[in-house]
C-alpha cells in the first residue's frame, strides 16, 4: 500500500539519504531490497510493524472453547495459553505449566505452574484458573465440542496456587494433550458459566482477556480482527510483532489478488497458485513459500452398511483402480503425499510397512469378478448375479474445488472398469444432516484432521456408529476396536507405538475407505518477515519469534 | 363474415409487426445470434471436438492451441467442447425455468384479473410472500430435500420467477376488463370463458412473450450467480456460469478459462436482451405511429 | 382511494403475520439445525448438549408454539439473540451491517439514477439513431457480464497491475493515523469499485424502462398538440412528455426501496465488504433463525409498505385501474 509504505520509510531516517539515489534508478518497489542488502538489518530483532493475515472466514466468537471453526481457534490461540504446548516436533513442552510428573500407574497427573503468568488485566494466574477452567468444560450448560477430552477426569485439585493436581478414573493416553486447551479466567467467568451464559460474557464478544502473546484490541464483524503485543508476556521479550490484524476476505480470489498487491502478508496458497502462479520474480522478491505436510488427509470412503460394500474385495478393487499418483499430480499438483493410512508421514505413530495397493484396473477387475460384478454382455458395465448394474453415487461437500475435481476423476477410473458413478454435492449443514447422520449415503469423498495425538478411537471404534458420533462408514472390526482401547489407555509412547503400527496395518488390508492423500499447506509469507523456521510440521510454532528488522518495517504499530 | 375479417386484420397485424422489427437492426442482430445458439446446442454432438467430460491429467490448463482451440481447464478436459455442450444445459436451464414461470404467471395472473376481489387479493399476497422470501434460502431448502440436479435448479428458479409475469397478465386484464366490459355484459357463463381465451389472452401474450425472452437470459444469468455460492448445476456437466465460476481463481493465470464463457454469456443475454426488446417494440401498439394499427386491434 | 390505502394498511397486519409464519415454517423445513456447528474433527457431537440447547431455544417445541413466542416477542420489537457463538443480539448483527449496505445502495442507486433518465430520455427522442444503439448495446453489457468476472477484472487492472485503488475492504489498516480528508479519500478509494461494478449492471434496468416510458408518452395526443401549438421541441420534450414519462419510473423506484436493505452477497465476497448480503446468506448455511426472521420482518414491512405506495401511485397514473368495486361505469 502506497501510503503505507511512505509513512514507514519516514522513519528510517538517515538511511532514506543513501536510499533514494537508488529509488530513482530502481523504481518505487526496490528501495526495500536495499535494505535487505544490509546483514545488520537482517539479524536483529526488532520490535514493531503490523502483521496482516488473511482469513476466508470471520471468526464466531472470542472464547475458542465454545467455537469449533479454523479462525476463531487461530485467533484465540494467541490470545490465550493452555499448559502445555507443542514443540516443533509435536512433542509437548511447558507453557503455562512450569513442570509436571505423572504418577507410576498413570492415574495422576501434577502440574507445577510458572509463577509469573498474568491475566491480561494484570491478575496473576493461579491454580484455580485451572480448577475453574475444568469445570467450565464439565458444566453440562456450556457449549462446547471438547468436553470429552476431560471425560475420564474424576478430580482437580488445587494443591497450592501453583500446583494442581489431575486424578484419572483411568490412564488416559491423551491426558497431557488436553490440557492445552485454552485456559479461562475465573475472576471474570465464573458468574456466566454457572447461568449457562457463557456466550453472551463480554469475553465472547467485546474484551477477552487471556494469558496469551496478544491482547486482544478489536473485532469487527465481518472485516477485521485486531490484537497487540502483551508486552508483560511471561516470554520476555515476545511476541516481536507489534500488531496483528486477521482481514476477513471470503474469496479465494481476491486474496491472491490482495497477495499480489501487498495488501497481506500471510495467505494460504492453492496447489496451481503455488505450482504455477507464483513464479515470477516480483512475487519471489516480495514473499517466501513454505511447503509442509498439513494435518489432515482426503479419503473415498463407503457406507459399510451397503452389502455391496462390505465385501472387503469391492473396495480393495477400487483401490486398485484409483491412480493415486494422478490424482496427487492433477488435483494437488504434485503437492501432497500420498496416504496409506490415518496417519502423517514423519509422526510417531506412522508406519509405511503395510499392504498397498498400485494402479492395476487389471486386478480390480478381478477382484470384482471373484465378489460376483461380471460383465457378461459385453456392454462395459459390471453386473450381479441378478443382472443389476454395479452403480452409486459418490457424494460431496458443497464449495470445495478440489473434492470436486477427485469427484470427478475417481468417476472416470471407475467408469474404466465398469462401474457407474453419478455425483452430488451437498451443502454442508444438509450433507451432514440429511446424508451423513442418517447413513444415507453410498460413498462420499471427505477428509479427517488428524490431532496431535494418534488416537481415533472417535473414528474407527465400533461404538462410535451413532447418528452424532464419526464413525460413520460403520466400520467394525473387533481386533481394531481392542487396540484403540488399549492405546487410550496406555500411558508411554513407546508402548503405544506397535499397537497403532498394528492398526494401520489392519486398516490397509480392510481399506474400510481409500486413503487418498495428505495434503501440503502451502503459506506465503512477506519476505520482510524473519525469523521462520519451517519445519515438517509447519511455520508457526514459533510465531513469537517471527519479528521485521526496524528498517523493513511497513506499518506504524500503535 | 366476421372470421374472414379478423383474419385479414391479423395479416395486416403480422405484416405490421415484421415491418417495425425489421427497422430495429439491434434486434434483429440479436434474433440471428439467438438462433445460431439454438442451432449450436441443437448440433452439440456433431460440432464439439472433444468429449466434454473426459478429463486428460497430462494435459492440464494448456493454453489455446491448435489442438485445443480454448484450452483446457484444471483437469485436462476442452474448453470448447465443454462450452458447446454447456450451451444446451444453460439453454435448457433458461427456456425450462422460464417455461414454468410463465405458466405459472399466466394461471395466477389470469385467475386474478379475471375474478378479481378475493381471489385477486389473496394471489396478489402470495405475490407478496414470494417477493420478500429471500430465493436464495428457498433454494437452499428445496435443494436440500431433494437431489440435486439440473431439474430441481430449473424448476426451483421457474418457482420463485413468476411474480412478474403475474403481474403482467394481471393489469392486461384488469385494464381490458374494464374496457370490454360491453362486450362481457352480453356473454353469460361459457360465452365469458370464450371471451377470455380470445380477447384477452393474445393481447396478453405480447408482454409475456417480452417477458419470456427477457426471463430467459435473467435465468441464465441466476445459474451462474448460484454456481458462485456453490448451488449451480452438479458436476462433472459443464454450464457456461460454472466453468466461469471454476476458472475465477486462475483469472490471471488461465485466462482462457474466464474469458470463453463469460463472452458467451455476455453474448447471449445481450442478444436475447435486444430480441425481447425488439419484440415488445415492435408488438405495442401504444409505440406505434398509425393511427390505424389502433383500429386494427380494437376492431377484433 | 383514502379508503383503499386505510383498508390495505389494515389488511397489512395479518398479511405480516401470514408471510412471517409461513416463512417461519420454510425456515426449519431445511434439514440441519444452528447447533451442528459443535462437533468437534476428534470428538463428533454430543448429542445431549445439542438436545439441551435445542430445549433452552425452544427448538423441541412443535411450529405453532414456536411462532407464538418469536412473534410475541417481536410485537414487543424483542428480536432475540442470535444462534452462533457470539450470541449477540439480532438487531446488533443487523446494525453493525445495515449502514454500509444502505450507503452503497443509495450511492448506486444514485449514480443509476443520474445516468439511466437521461440516457433513457435521449435514447428515445433518437429512436433507432447511432446514439441510441450504441448505448443500449453498452448497458445490455453491462447487465449481461456476471459481475464476479467484471469486479475481478476491474481490480486486477486497477488494483494490481495500475495500483490505482485499492482491491477489497473498506478501509486501508493505517486509516485510524490518517488526517480527516485522508481518510474520507480512502474510504470512497475502497468504494469507487464496488458500486461502478454494481451500476454498470443496474444501469439496463431502469434506463430501458425509462426510454419505454418516454416512447410512450411521446407519441400520446397531447405531445403532438403541444408541438403543433408551435412550442420549441426542448419544452415539449422537457416539461410536458418528461414530467408524464417519469411517473412509472417513480412508481419502480418506490418499489425497489426495500432492496435497499439487501447487498449482493456476490459483491460482498469479492470485495470483502461486510454488508447484508453475507449476513444473510450465512445465517441460512449456519441455519441462525433468529436473525433471519429478523431480517425477514424488516424486509418483509418494507416490501408491503412500498407495495401499497407503488399500487396507489399507479393507480393514479393509469386511469384504466380502479380501486372500487363499482363495475359498469362508463367514463
Amino acid at each position: 500500500m502506497r501510503r503505507g509504505r511512505l509513512l514507514a520509510s519516514g522513519g528510517t531516517g538517515i538511511a532514506l539519504l543513501s536510499l533514494t539515489a537508488l529509488l530513482f534508478v530502481g523504481g518505487g518497489r526496490h528501495h526495500v531490497a536495499v535494505a535487505a542488502d544490509d546483514p545488520a538489518a537482517n539479524d536483529k530483532p526488532a520490535f514493531g510493524d503490523t502483521f496482516v493475515q488473511a482469513s476466508i472466514g470471520d471468526i464466531t466468537g472470542l472464547i475458542p472453547n465454545i467455537t469449533s471453526d479454523g479462525p476463531s481457534h487461530a485467533v484465540g490461540g494467541l490470545i490465550y495459553d493452555g499448559l502445555v504446548q507443542t514443540d516443533k516436533d509435536l512433542n509437548w513442552i511447558p507453557s503455562i505449566a512450569d513442570s509436571w510428573q505423572f504418577s507410576k500407574d498413570c492415574l495422576t497427573l501434577t502440574f507445577k505452574l510458572r509463577k509469573d503468568v498474568k491475566w491480561h488485566d494484570g491478575k496473576p494466574f493461579t491454580a484455580e484458573d485451572v480448577h475453574f477452567t475444568y469445570k467450565a468444560m464439565m458444566n453440562p450448560k456450556t457449549p462446547t465440542a471438547y468436553r470429552d477430552d476431560f471425560e475420564l477426569v474424576k478430580d482437580v485439585q488445587v494443591l497450592d496456587p501453583y500446583t494442581v493436581r489431575i486424578i484419572y478414573s483411568q490412564p488416559y493416553a491423551k491426558a497431557l494433550g488436553s490440557w492445552g486447551t485454552p485456559m479461562l479466567p475465573r475472576h471474570l467467568l465464573a458468574k456466566y458459566v454457572e447461568e449457562g451464559k457463557l456466550r453472551e460474557a463480554p469475553q465472547n464478544t467485546t474484551n477477552p482477556i487471556g494469558t496469551g502473546p496478544y491482547k486482544f484490541q478489536e473485532w469487527k464483524s465481518g472485516e477485521k480482527v485486531v490484537l497487540v503485543a502483551n508486552k508483560d508476556y511471561y516470554v520476555q521479550g515476545r511476541p516481536y510483532l507489534g500488531r496483528i490484524v486477521y482481514r476477513v476476505i471470503p474469496s479465494q480470489a481476491t486474496i491472491f489478488l490482495e497477495l499480489k498487491a501487498k495488501g497481506v502478508d500471510m495467505a494460504d496458497l492453492t496447489a496451481i497458485q503455488y505450482a504455477r502462479q507464483t513464479d515470477y520474480a516480483a512475487f519471489k522478491q516480495d514473499y517466501n513459500k513454505y511447503r509442509y505436510s498439513a494435518n489432515r488427509y482426503t479419503y473415498f470412503g463407503f457406507n459399510l452398511k451397503d452389502p455391496r460394500f462390505a465385501d472387503k474385495r469391492v473396495r480393495q478393487a477400487f483401490a486398485y483402480a484409483i491412480n493415486k499418483p494422478e490424482l496427487i499430480e492433477g488435483v494437488a499438483m504434485g503437492l501432497a503425499r500420498e496416504a496409506t493410512g490415518p496417519y502423517r508421514p514423519g509422526t510417531w505413530a506412522y508406519t509405511d510397512k503395510v499392504k498397498r495397493y498400485p494402479y492395476d484396473p487389471a486386478k480390480a477387475k478381478q477382484l470384482l469378478a471373484a465378489a460376483g460384478w461380471t460383465d457378461k454382455n459385453g456392454d462395459g458395465i459390471l453386473r450381479n448375479k441378478e443382472g443389476q448394474p454395479f452403480s452409486f453415487t459418490i457424494r460431496t461437500n458443497q464449495g470445495n474445488e478440489e473434492r470436486k475435481k477427485l469427484a470427478e476423476l475417481i468417476q472416470q477410473r471407475l467408469k474404466e472398469i465398469g462401474v457407474q458413478t453419478d455425483i452430488q454435492t451437498i451443502e454442508w449443514a444438509a450433507f451432514l444432516k440429511e446424508y451423513i447422520k442418517q447413513k444415507r449415503f453410498e460413498a462420499i469423498i471427505l477428509g479427517w484432521g488428524t490431532g496431535i495425538d494418534p488416537d481415533q478411537y472417535p473414528i474407527w471404534h465400533s461404538s462410535q456408529v451413532g447418528p452424532d458420533q464419526l464413525n460413520q462408514i460403520s466400520y467394525a472390526n473387533p481386533e481394531v476396536d481392542a487396540l484403540l482401547e488399549k492405546g487410550r489407555t496406555t500411558c508411554t509412547q513407546k508402548d503405544r507405538v506397535p499397537i497403532y503400527h498394528r492398526i494401520q496395518e489392519i486398516l490397509a488390508e480392510d481399506q474400510p475407505l481409500i486413503f487418498l492423500y495428505f495434503n501440503d499447506a502451502l503459506p506465503a509469507v512477506s519476505s520482510r518477515v524473519r525469523g521462520i523456521k519451517p519445519e515438517p510440521s509447519g511455520i508457526s510454532y514459533n510465531f513469537i519469534d517471527w519479528f521485521v528488522p526496524k528498517a523493513l518495517q511497513r506499518y506504524t504499530s500503535g | 363474415m366476421r372470421r374472414r375479417r379478423r383474419r385479414a386484420a391479423r395479416r395486416g397485424e403480422l405484416g405490421q409487426f415484421w415491418r417495425t422489427f425489421r427497422r430495429n437492426q439491434l434486434a434483429c442482430a440479436g434474433a440471428v445470434v439467438v438462433a445460431a445458439l439454438a442451432l449450436v446446442a441443437v448440433l452439440a454432438p456433431a460440432l464439439a471436438p472433444w468429449d466434454p467430460n473426459r478429463p486428460d491429467m497430462k494435459r492440464i490448463l494448456e493454453a489455446p492451441s491448435s489442438k485445443h482451440w480454448f484450452g483446457t481447464d484444471q483437469i485436462g478436459r476442452d474448453v470448447l467442447s465443454r462450452l458447446i455442450y454447456g450451451s444446451r444445459i444453460s439453454l435448457a436451464v433458461g427456456f425450462v425455468s422460464v417455461g414454468i414461470a410463465t405458466l405459472i404467471g399466466i394461471m395466477l395472473g389470469a385467475a386474478a384479473g379475471y375474478h378479481g376481489g378475493l381471489v385477486d387479493g389473496a394471489i396478489m399476497r402470495l405475490v407478496d410472500l414470494m417477493l420478500v422470501f429471500p430465493r436464495f434460502f428457498l433454494l437452499l431448502a428445496v435443494l436440500a430435500f431433494l437431489k440435486p440436479s439440473i431439474w430441481t435448479i430449473m424448476t426451483v428458479i421457474g418457482m420463485t420467477g413468476w411474480m412478474g409475469v403475474t403481474r403482467l397478465v394481471r393489469a392486461e386484464f384488469l385494464a381490458l376488463r374494464e374496457r370490454e366490459f360491453v362486450i362481457w355484459s352480453e356473454s353469460i357463463g361459457a360465452g365469458a370463458l370464450r371471451v377470455v381465451f380470445k380477447h384477452i389472452l393474445p393481447n396478453a401474450l405480447a408482454p409475456v412473450l417480452v417477458a419470456m425472452t427477457l426471463g430467459i437470459p435473467a435465468a441464465i444469468l441466476t445459474e451462474s450467480g448460484l454456481s458462485f455460492l456453490g448451488l449451480g448445476v452438479q458436476p462433472p456437466y459443464a454450464t457456461w456460469g460454472n466453468i466461469l465460476n471454476d476458472g475465477k481463481d486462475l483469472i490471471t493465470y488461465a485466462w482462457w478459462l474466464t474469458l470463453y464463457p463469460g463472452l458467451a454469456i455476455l453474448i447471449t443475454v445481450l442478444s436475447y436482451n435486444l430480441l425481447g426488446e425488439g419484440i415488445r417494440d415492435a408488438l405495442d401498439p401504444r409505440l406505434r405511429q398509425s393511427a390505424l394499427g389502433r383500429v386494427l386491434r380494437l376492431g377484433r | 382511494m383514502a379508503l383503499f390505502a386505510l383498508r390495505r394498511l389494515v389488511l397489512a397486519i395479518p398479511l405480516l403475520i401470514g408471510i412471517t409464519f409461513i416463512s417461519f415454517i420454510v425456515i426449519q423445513l431445511a434439514p440441519g439445525g444452528p447447533f451442528d456447528y459443535i462437533r468437534g474433527e476428534e470428538s463428533g457431537q454430543d448429542a445431549k448438549l445439542v438436545e439441551r440447547l435445542n430445549k433452552e431455544y425452544g427448538l423441541d417445541q412443535p411450529i405453532y408454539v414456536q411462532y407464538g413466542r418469536w412473534l410475541a416477542r417481536i410485537v414487543k420489537l424483542d428480536f432475540g439473540r442470535s444462534f452462533q457463538p457470539d450470541a449477540k443480539p439480532v438487531l446488533t448483527k443487523i446494525g453493525e451491517r445495515l449502514p454500509i449496505t444502505l450507503f452503497l445502495n443509495l450511492i448506486q442507486m444514485i449514480i443509476i439514477v443520474g445516468l439511466a433518465i437521461p440516457i433513457g430520455v435521449a435514447s428515445a427522442t433518437r429512436q433507432y439513431s447511432l446514439f441510441d444503439k450504441v448505448t443500449t448495446v453498452f448497458v445490455f453489457i453491462g447487465f449481461a457480464t456476471p459481475d464476479f468476472w467484471l469486479a475481478l477484472l476491474l481490480m486486477i487492472l486497477f488494483g494490481v497491475q495500475l495500483d490505482w485503488l485499492p482491491i477489497s475492504g473498506l478501509r486501508s489498516l493505517n486509516y485510524e493515523y490518517m488526517s480527516f480528508w485522508r481518510q474520507q479519500i480512502d474510504f470512497v478509494s475502497h468504494l469507487v469499485l464496488p458500486v461502478t461494478v454494481v451500476a454498470f449492471g443496474g444501469l439496463a434496468g431502469l434506463s430501458r424502462y425509462m426510454r419505454q416510458s418516454m416512447l410512450e408518452v411521446v407519441r400520446q395526443d397531447y405531445v403532438q398538440t403541444a408541438r403543433a401549438k408551435g412550442l420549441p421541441e426542448p419544452v415539449v420534450i422537457g416539461k410536458h412528455a418528461l414530467r408524464n414519462a417519469l411517473l412509472p419510473v417513480v412508481t419502480i423506484l418506490g418499489l425497489s426501496l426495500p432492496g435497499l436493505i439487501g447487498g449482493s452477497v456476490i459483491i460482498e465476497s469479492i470485495f470483502a465488504i461486510p454488508g447484508m448480503g453475507q449476513l444473510m446468506v450465512q445465517s441460512v448455511f449456519s441455519r441462525d433463525y433468529p436473525v433471519i426472521m429478523g431480517n425477514l420482518v424488516i424486509v418483509a414491512t418494507l416490501t408491503l409498505l412500498a407495495n401499497l405506495f407503488a399500487d396507489l401511485a399507479y393507480g393514479l397514473v393509469d386511469p384504466r385501474i380502479r380501486f372500487s368495486r363499482r363495475r359498469g361505469r362508463r367514463r
